[in-house]
């Protein structure tokens, strides 16, 4: 075992290597420090002294690779390379450009899209969960048969639809709740409203069809009919024993969609929500 | 046992039923609680009726540092908020400078090399030293500001603070203390000097430089000290006292007075006066803001600026809003008394010589789409919008005169429309320094000018702009001295003038001017080959392509081919950089309204090949020169106007632009808003501006009246399809128990 790390641990010094030295490629060969500069800088009345001193100031103004103008070590050591690359394997990763406190930032988005994607994720588990139970009830009915046409219906018309189709029905036809924005505190409840509701809609189709095939195995294992046969209802067959035991795949499935949840749904939020924070 | 179970399940249901009934309630009693709002309200219930004026912005404006910020997106908000010495005339055109902080605008005293006053008129090449003698107004005050805020002995609050203390700290609140002072000279010294300190970058140090003595040697000797406290474990920006660090060139005369003076003569630097770059800065900001560790947590003059002006940033986040709200400090302006003679009738003298600012607050929420602000613009959540094109069909039509108006779904809202030419010019630029295209050979000259027919900039605007724009005639736009209108005004290079108006000439025109220049039908007379010209262009993707599209059918229809070499903005920039492209396109928007600001652009030695200025056309002609020389220092006069037409006029015969076009500026606003006057010089205009928030409201109602029957009608389609397997589940439960 031990071993076994520790050849793992070796393989990924190559790696890093090569991530740092295409990284370094990127960042300064391609984009060579004049560009950062006059990207920093704007674009009216740049100088080329502006650009020396912006440089200096940020120590990019050393050569890439080699000093030949330096003595002994610092012939390497005094360069972009050396400095700005090299010096990441000694887990000093310098500072920003901007200097942006990036924990304290992701802290203040971070309950914006929790509280989308909380009850999106809640709301759905149970739409979903009791539609498909319904389709598993009357399995092999007309409800089946056009519960399921709903589903590959909704789940083939692409989320963006539904994003810009629920903003002019609801916000800017019947004039319910606002186009876009944020609040804090209650004040965000009507700007909830539609993302979840949106949210909830788009999952309908896939959440909906996979809860239905997961029903309508375990109705058909043996212990479903054996409790069938001790004579208990429908009702009770499908809320007692398929439900709980569906309920451990359902469970696994929601396990492993939780950490997304503080990334948020990217396209929800920043691109139709606009103003979402997160 | 079996009943037992049927009646927990049942339970369950009847728990679950109950549940839901209590949500729409409460979903009810939230919806009925808003009516005096609309329901779609962007904005809280105890905004609605408010002072305040709604806008917004599309992204995090990086520079809010008086010293740094140089564009409009950063200007929205500081020119608000910092109050340069002078300032523009709101209502009077052409625009007019006149005192903000200053009691007046400062007339330069001019001295030779011996230190003798000259008179007024004295030639420039006597002049050696210009002086500027500025008196500030009294009583003026800082907003409060925690960099300000000091303990019962009179030290500051929080100027020494523990690292704890700054860690624990988020944003400016956090420090809770506030205090105020007036402002003195000292301030407006401190910030020339902080505009001369290398580490802030600031985009006119270069500029002021040239005239202000001892700038340059100012920020050697700031850049040492910083290096000496850097050594010296002060971190990586160590605080430097600006105020013990001479500048030559500025001097304190008084508590409200200071003496700025100029090597030879450099009368824009007035103009430069009424941006914020010359605010007052009081030294206890940057003092409060370099303690280590505040940058990090991005507590700095970035973020939370500190003024005198009529507003202030009360809140400042970038991926929500950011607010402006009345200075409680602000020492008081009044509306000005006196406008152009349209401006009696349209209302904006109404409140000539009241008490400014009129609102109380400005809230600008991050909108990054163009769709829902105007979405919300139609609903009243916004009180102006400009006109995307996306929108423009919708908002704008033009009648058979070729006149703009609104369309009737706009007039019905009582929406209206202010048109206004920018200060501004996109050309087309062509490289002086290429062989083919450039240089100053007839051959070259012909082939510029027949380019410079064949593009045909007003059907460009027409496309690509919605007819938004007008075709240049020479550099300089409408509304900046020098430009001139009618006949006189006309390029006789590329115009025709029919009756009193241009007319592009014709493509035969052009033609021939390519077989005068020896490319008849665009093959080389010598050679029989091709003409291959090069476009050189940042831009890429599908909007871009439209255009690099319709650049390349024009040059075609010399029987030019245009090759499009597209790039990234680093690539295009080196290539202009080193005088590698051939044609390109290129804008300028005015930092003053002086022609100068515009035929700088052209002058030999700014050229950006072997200077790195703003010439990006390489155009070198000697002659030009010298008129620019003795124009750009001239007051506008009409022998200024002499040299101008000159200078226009060789700059039309060598052809090396073709000129663009300057673009038009459409905003639309509501009818509760008003004072609006298109100023494209002030960035300062909040103050101005008056709502009337109970119109706003009550029209935001009317526009905005919930429906609800689809709802209803839905929930209802709801029930009725489950009838039907309601009664089948009733059925099949029978069955079961038979």
């Amino acid at each position: 075992m031990m071993a076994y790390i520790i050849r793992r641990i070796l393989y990924a010094i190559p790696i890093l290597i090569g991530v740092n030295i295409f990284t370094f490629v990127l960042f300064f060969v391609v984009n060579t420090p004049d560009d950062m500069a006059r990207m920093h800088l704007g674009m009216k009345r740049v100088t080329p002294q502006a650009i020396e001193n912006w440089k200096e100031e940020r120590g990019y103004n050393r050569p890439l690779l080699y000093n030949s103008e330096a003595g002994g070590t610092d012939k390497i050591t005094d360069t972009i390379f050396f400095q700005k690359s090299v010096k990441l394997f000694q887990f000093d990763f310098g500072s920003s450009d901007s200097g942006r406190d990036i924990g304290y930032d992701i802290s203040q988005r971070m309950w914006p899209s929790l509280a989308i994607a909380i009850p999106v994720l809640l709301v759905g588990l149970l739409v979903n969960i009791s539609y498909a139970l319904l389709i598993a009830f009357f399995r092999a009915t007309y409800i089946d048969i056009w519960s399921v046409v709903l589903c590959v219906i909704l789940m083939s018309i692409s989320g963006l639809f539904y994003i810009i189709g629920g903003q002019y029905l609801v916000s800017k036809l019947l004039h319910l709740v606002p186009i876009s924005g944020y609040a804090t505190g209650l004040g965000a409840v009507k700007f909830l409203i539609l993302p979840v509701i949106i949210g909830v809609i788009g999952g309908i189709g896939s959440g909906t069809r996979w809860y239905r095939t997961l029903f309508l195995e375990e109705i058909n294992k043996d212990y479903v009919r054996t409790a069938r046969a001790k004579g208990l209802s429908e009702t009770l067959v499908l809320f007692r024993h398929v439900l709980k035991n569906a309920m451990i795949p359902i469970l696994t499935g929601v396990v492993v969609v939780l950490p997304l949840l503080f990334m948020g749904s990217l396209i929800t939020e920043s691109f139709f929500w606009d103003t979402w924070p997160g | 046992m079996e009943k037992n179970s049927h009646n927990t399940v049942g339970k369950k249901i009847a728990g679950l039923a109950q549940a839901s009934c209590l949500l729409l309630i409460f979903l009810a009693s939230l919806l009925s609680g808003c009516d005096q709002t609309a329901l779609n309200s962007p904005y809280s219930r105890a905004e609605s009726e408010q002072n305040i004026i709604y806008s917004s912005f599309s992204e995090r404006p990086k520079h809010l540092d008086p010293v740094r910020s140089y564009s409009s997106n950063e200007y929205v908000f500081i020119a608000q908020i910092y109050e340069p010495l002078l300032q523009y005339h709101f209502l009077k055109r052409p625009y007019q400078l006149v005192p903000l902080v200053a009691e007046e605008i400062p007339v330069p005293r001019y001295l030779d090399s011996a230190g003798v006053t000259l008179p007024e008129n004295a030639a420039e090449d006597k002049i050696a030293i210009s002086e500027y003698e500025i008196r500030v107004r009294q009583g003026v005050r800082f907003q409060p500001h925690p960099a300000l805020a000091t303990d019962e002995k009179g030290n500051y609050t929080y100027h020494n603070l523990g690292q704890d203390q700054i860690a624990r700290a988020n944003k400016l609140s956090d420090f809770p203390e506030t205090g105020s002072r007036e402002m003195t000279a000292a301030d407006y010294i401190y910030q020339i000097k902080r505009l001369a300190n290398p580490r802030l970058h600031s985009p006119i140090a270069g500029t002021l430089g040239q005239y202000i003595i001892g700038f340059r040697e100012f920020g050697k000797q700031v850049e040492s000290v910083t290096k000496q406290k850097q050594q010296a474990g002060g971190g990586d920006k160590p605080y430097v006292d600006l105020r013990k660090i001479p500048m030559e060139g500025v001097e304190q005369t008084g508590t409200y007075s200071f003496k700025i003076r100029l090597r030879g003569k450099y009368p824009q630097l007035v103009y430069w006066m009424a941006m914020p770059f010359f605010s007052p800065m009081p030294w206890e900001a940057d003092r409060f803001y370099s303690q280590p560790g505040m940058d990090k947590r991005n507590i700095n003059l970035n973020w939370y600026p500190v003024g005198t002006g009529p507003f202030m940033l009360s809140e400042n986040n970038p991926n929500l809003r950011m607010v402006l709200e009345r200075n409680p400090n602000f020492h008081g302006e009044r509306y000005p008394e006196a406008g152009e003679s349209v401006d009696v009738k349209t209302g904006l003298l109404r409140d000539a010589g009241k008490p400014m600012p009129f609102i109380d607050k400005a809230v600008y929420s991050l909108e990054k789409e163009s769709i829902p602000y105007w979405n919300k613009f139609l609903q009243g959540y916004y009180d102006t919008s400009g006109v995307s094109s996306d929108s423009f069909d919708q908002a704008v039509q033009f009648s058979d005169q070729g006149e703009v108006g609104l369309t009737d779904a706009m007039q019905e809202k009582g929406i209206d429309l202010l048109t206004a030419v920018t200060t501004s010019i996109f050309y087309m630029g062509f490289n002086m320094a290429d062989p083919v295209i450039g240089g100053d050979s007839e051959r070259a000259r012909l082939l510029r000018r027949a380019i410079s027919i064949a593009v045909d900039f007003e059907e460009n605007i027409s496309i690509f702009s919605n007819g938004r724009g007008v075709a240049a005639q020479g550099p300089i736009p409408p509304g900046i001295f020098g430009h001139r209108t009618g006949e006189a005004g006309i390029n006789n290079y590329v115009y025709d003038v029919v009756g009193g108006k241009p007319r592009r000439k014709s493509i035969e025109a052009a033609k021939e001017l390519m077989k005068q220049a020896g490319y008849p039908n665009g093959r080389d007379a010598k050679t029989g080959q091709a003409l291959t010209l090069y476009f050189d262009t940042a831009s890429a993707g599908p909007d871009g392509k439209a255009r690099l599209n319709w650049i390349r059918k024009q040059f075609a229809k010399l029987g030019v081919q245009l090759v499009i070499r597209a790039t990234d903005y680093n690539r295009f920039q080196e290539k202009m950089l080193k005088g590698k492209a051939q044609i390109f396109m290129w804008g300028w928007n005015a930092d003053y309204p002086d022609p100068e600001n515009f035929l700088f652009l052209l002058y030999g030695p700014n050229s950006k090949m072997e200077h790195g200025g703003e010439n990006a056309a390489n155009y070198n002609n000697p002659k030009f020169n010298a008129l620019f020389d003795r124009m750009k220092n001239m007051n506008n006069s009409p022998e200024r106007q002499q040299i101008i037409n000159e200078m226009v006029e060789i700059l039309r015969q060598d052809a090396p632009w073709s000129w663009g076009f300057h673009p038009k500026a459409f905003s639309l606003f509501h009818s509760w808003y008003s004072n609006v006057k298109p100023n494209l010089m002030a960035n300062n205009t909040l103050k101005y501006k008056r709502v009337d928030p109970t119109l706003r409201s009550k029209l935001q109602r009317e526009w905005n009246k919930p429906i609800f029957w689809p709802v209803w009608s839905f929930l209802l389609l709801l029930v009725v399809t489950a009838i039907p397997a309601v009664v089948v589940y009733r059925r099949h439960e029978r069955s079961a128990a038979k």
